[in-house]
């Protein structure tokens, strides 16, 4: 079959903005691996970047996947009965909680985090703690756990699932954690690797909250493009990329199943 | 174990909105009984059922189960097995893991749990089907699953909230019977909340025919649908036929299209009978009309028939012969079967 010509240049151009966005992230991972990136290919590839990276910066990589989890627990604990709750209680005053959880989302991040700063940054062990920054994320990342775990409890027949439990014996804590929590189980999961996600990509609040006893990996980041040779800047780019891009594919995946989950 | 009867007495319910769901009720479900709660939707006879559950608590008045009283007390510690009308079945469990449920809660060990189970998949036909997930299970597997898991902990009580009403035709026959004799050989007391008098009539002791959040009458199958107590219960549990009386004649009762056989001494405005309870006659009958249509509905056929009254009188007979629309039609009634009814 002969292609039209307006299917080339749709073609073209659709080729053309992929290669626009695309083309950056590929030329910071290559400068990562370059010998010197200003001379260019020609003077081979290497892996001595990643490796000084790895030595200078490795302990902001650890604080990081640290703080996600820690995070992504802490979130899970406050979040999921939240969402329990809101779902449950669904009047004005639950509708207006909902809006302000998100507020922390909405706000730019330098603004909660010199609020934070503000009211506990006088508690200086607190202060200099990697639980300082915790706190931070916690508040930002929280409404993208509760939002999806509320879409699934909302879908989910769950009042009468409880009534049912119920009438075999179980107290309201057994019916939590036997038949609501498993039954929540694809959205618990759907948000927790997004607020891993974005607890590792966070920069906004973590840069202000941050000492630099407890530097996460984008701050490090942002301190080697700073500070550094470029191609350490790329190498680091690496290292968060190689860390990311698979919870970015368990996301989509977690996403898929609940999808399908949804039309059996 | 011997069965115990569930008493309510004096229950009120209203709702948030201001509807009275159930006005003062009493009533008394005896130990071992099938009990079924039939009404219009919003008769109040899930409301009854949830009083007696537990899910709702009554805003007056008290429920006893036995000489206990269980007013205050939340479903979970009634002991009550329930059926609900989806099923409401753990979708994250598979049927064993529904079955068990109430088991584990009461903690039994692993070796009882699994006996209890395997006589229960025994006793509603599904033996093999344990490790299967629900969403594998046909409605009628489903249906009884929820009935395993509801009995699985040996209940005092059974309350099923229109148990058959997601199934289709065929088979919630079939699982009425089944249900039915499952009923009659546990011997548990039980209470099932129904639209369908079909169902209420195969499956209860006695009905409860609710209107309005008022009892309409409760008694046994066979006397609400001869004898009902008012016309809001004659028309629920079938369809009604209504000769308004002309005259007293000597031998019986003057109406439209002819004279009924009425042998009590007072003459009542109007009488009425069901529609099988006309016969088809080849020569003389009591009433003589012509016939309008007829439905033919395989065991039998309705016949509406013309004796110049304001309605046409429905007849369902099973003799399946065809008629001719417009031919004469003379009917027979049998005496005992006309009854009265207070408004």
């Amino acid at each position: 079959m002969k292609r039209s010509s307006l299917f080339v240049l749709q073609l073209l151009f659709t080729l053309l903005v992929c290669a626009f966005m695309l083309v950056p992230v590929l030329l910071s991972l290559l400068a990562g691996l370059t010998r010197n990136f200003f001379v260019g290919l020609s003077s081979g590839l290497t892996f001595d970047w990643l490796v000084q990276v790895w030595q200078a910066y490795s302990p902001t990589v650890w604080l990081s996947l640290q703080l996600a989890l820690a995070c992504a627990v802490c979130v899970c604990v406050v979040g999921v009965p939240a969402a329990y709750a809101l779902v449950r209680m669904n009047n004005r005053f639950s509708r207006a909680f909902e809006e302000l959880m998100v507020l922390p989302v909405a706000m730019p991040g330098l603004a909660s985090a010199l609020a934070l700063l503000l009211t506990y940054g006088q508690f200086g062990a607190f202060r200099s703690s990697w639980l300082f920054i915790l706190v931070g994320h916690v508040l930002f990342t929280l409404p993208f756990l509760v939002r999806p775990v509320m879409a699934v409890m909302q879908r989910q027949q769950l009042p009468v699932l409880e009534e049912a439990a119920a009438s075999l014996g179980a107290g309201p804590i057994k019916r939590f954690f036997s038949v609501v929590v498993p039954n929540c189980r694809a959205g618990i999961l759907a948000g927790v690797l997004m607020v891993v996600t974005l607890s590792l990509g966070e920069f906004n609040l973590t840069w202000m909250l941050h000492t630099p006893m407890t530097k996460t990996l984008p701050v490090g980041l942002a301190d080697s493009y700073a500070s550094a040779r470029l191609e350490i800047a790329s190498a680091y780019t690496l290292i968060f990329l190689l860390m990311i891009v698979p919870l970015l594919i368990a996301l989509q995946a977690i996403s898929a199943r609940l999808s399908r989950g949804e039309r059996r | 174990m011997t069965a115990i009867t569930i008493r309510l007495k004096g229950c009120r319910k209203a709702f948030a909105d201001g509807t009275v769901a159930v006005h003062n009720l009493d009533l008394t479900v005896e130990g071992g009984e099938t009990l079924a709660i039939l009404g219009p939707s919003g008769c109040g006879k899930t409301t009854t059922l949830r009083l007696m559950a537990g899910l709702e608590r009554p805003d007056v008045g008290q429920v006893f189960f036995g000489d206990q009283d269980v007013t205050r007390l939340p479903i979970e510690r009634r002991d009550v097995g329930m059926v609900f009308q989806n099923y409401a079945l753990f979708p994250n469990l598979d049927v064993a893991g529904n079955i068990v449920y109430g088991l584990k809660i009461r903690g039994l060990s692993a070796l009882e749990r699994n006996k209890r189970c395997d006589e229960l998949l025994e006793l509603v036909g599904l033996h093999n089907h344990g490790r299967r997930s629900i969403h594998e299970l046909s409605g009628g597997q489903r249906q009884r699953v929820a009935l395993a898991r509801a009995l699985a902990p040996r209940p005092k009580v059974l309350l099923l909230d229109e148990p058959l009403a997601a199934l289709d035709a065929q088979l919630r026959e079939r699982l009425r019977s089944e249900l039915n004799e499952l009923l009659r050989g546990l011997g548990i007391t039980s209470v099932f909340v129904t639209h369908d008098q079909g169902e209420a009539m195969a499956l209860g002791d006695r009905i409860l025919v609710m209107e309005q959040g008022r009892v309409a009458q409760l008694a046994s199958p066979r006397e609400i649908y001869q004898q009902p107590a008012n016309a809001f219960v004659a028309g629920f549990v079938g369809n009604l036929n209504a000769f308004q009386v002309i005259a007293q004649s000597p031998r019986g009762l003057t109406v439209c299209g002819g004279e009924l056989p009425w042998q009590a001494g007072e003459v009542p405005a109007t009488v009425y009978c069901r529609p099988e309870h006309l016969r088809v006659m080849d020569g003389e009958g009591h009433l003589h009309g012509r016939l309008l249509a007829q439905f033919f509905q395989g065991a039998q056929s309705r016949l509406l028939v013309d004796v110049g009254g304001p309605q046409p009188l429905l007849v369902d007979s099973s003799d399946n012969q065809q008629h001719a629309v417009g031919a004469p039609i003379a009917l027979a009634i049998t005496p005992h079967m006309l009854f009265t009814l207070n408004a």
